[in-house]
């Protein structure tokens, strides 16, 4: 899509802002709509736009396979191990009453952080799958639709 | 009165639209027309739930549906054919089952409480102590973020154990690529892809 300068020009304008509204998603999750699952598509839907205007290889290089490798379980991690932090200070798993000095304060805490490792597995996948299928195509040209 | 009216205006037009676009996908033959309309369908399903009040899942719908899943939908087309090989063939058997089971549905809303309405057996049991507890005690004002992350965490936590089980299995099936393709591109690596 080299000569689609329109589209070039849109999306580079429009990349910053998905990926500032995925983070507003993500971290704004208690107070309005949103949380882990949809920050996470959002981000990845940035990859996405990026990889489908500039090509495969330019978002590669933009997120290597190799933080994937390390994100996907990250998030998992993330979450089960608030869970096991709950535990080791004394409540049970994931009751993150216990997390931070009051009551409330912890469980402000423990949703902000699990759903933080949310946005990162569901990023990751997003993007994984998306490189696993887009990888696998050579560059669709403009007259094979 | 004057906002029922407009509702249920708008409740018709996208059932409507809804309606239309599934009847395309059906008869459409061409694949990249039936994954453009799939994402639009999920696009209406969005309005369809920020009509219902469900935000939070309309969101989800119109990140995942109709972003996400169009875009492999489209991915995977491209490597297979176009279009459909096969006509359309009446099944006349799927056919009885399929309006059976709408007939069927259709009657068991007849006795369903009406929509949003506090009796229903749904709001009975639990709910009025997850919204009482996320007003008092976790003091988190979108209910649906304290349920999914607190009340039912261990829930969550297994959704993302499946979303994590789901990109560990793509990788491992499709995620290596060929030989044949890695040295393509380390031959065309010198190219560059700056815009």
């Amino acid at each position: 899509m080299r000569h689609h300068l329109i589209l070039r020009v849109v999306s580079k304008l429009l990349i910053p802002f998905i990926l500032l509204y995925a983070l507003y998603v993500q971290f704004h999750g208690d107070f309005g709509p949103g949380g882990g699952f949809q920050a996470g598509v959002i981000f990845a839907a940035a990859f996405v736009l990026y990889a489908l205007i500039f090509g495969v290889q330019a978002a590669r290089k933009a997120f290597p396979d190799s933080w994937l490798a390390i994100l996907i379980p990250l998030g998992v991690l993330i979450f089960a191990g608030t869970g096991i932090a709950s535990l080791l200070l004394g409540g049970t798993f994931l009751d993150y009453d216990v997390l931070a000095s009051t009551p409330t304060g912890g469980q402000h805490l423990g949703i902000l952080v699990v759903e933080f490792g949310v946005g990162v597995t569901v990023t990751a996948v997003m993007i994984a799958i998306f490189f696993a299928y887009a990888g696998r195509t050579h560059e669709i040209q403009d007259d094979d639709w | 009165m004057e906002s029922g009216i407009v509702n249920i205006l708008v409740d018709i037009s996208l059932m409507t639209l809804l309606g239309i676009t599934a009847i395309g996908i059906v008869r459409s033959r061409n694949l990249f027309a039936t994954a453009m309309l799939s994402g639009i369908y999920s696009l209406i399903s969005a309005a369809v739930f920020v009509t219902l009040d469900a935000v939070d899942v309309a969101f989800t719908e119109a990140a995942v549906g109709a972003g996400i899943s169009t875009v492999l939908m489209l991915g995977a087309m491209t490597l297979t054919r176009r279009s459909e090989k096969h006509a359309i063939k009446l099944h006349i058997g799927p056919l009885f089952v399929t309006i059976g089971i709408g007939a069927a549905l259709i009657y068991g809303t007849v006795d369903m409480p009406p929509f949003g309405s506090t009796d229903a057996p749904g709001f009975q049991h639990i709910v009025p102590e997850y919204i009482a507890g996320s007003r008092d005690d976790i003091q988190v004002p979108n209910i649906v973020t304290s349920i999914l992350a607190s009340y039912r965490g261990f829930d969550t936590l297994g959704e993302t154990a499946v979303i994590f089980a789901a990109g560990i299995g793509v990788l491992f099936l499709l995620g290596r690529r060929r030989e044949d393709e890695e040295a393509d591109e380390s031959s065309n690596s010198g190219k560059g892809e700056d815009a």
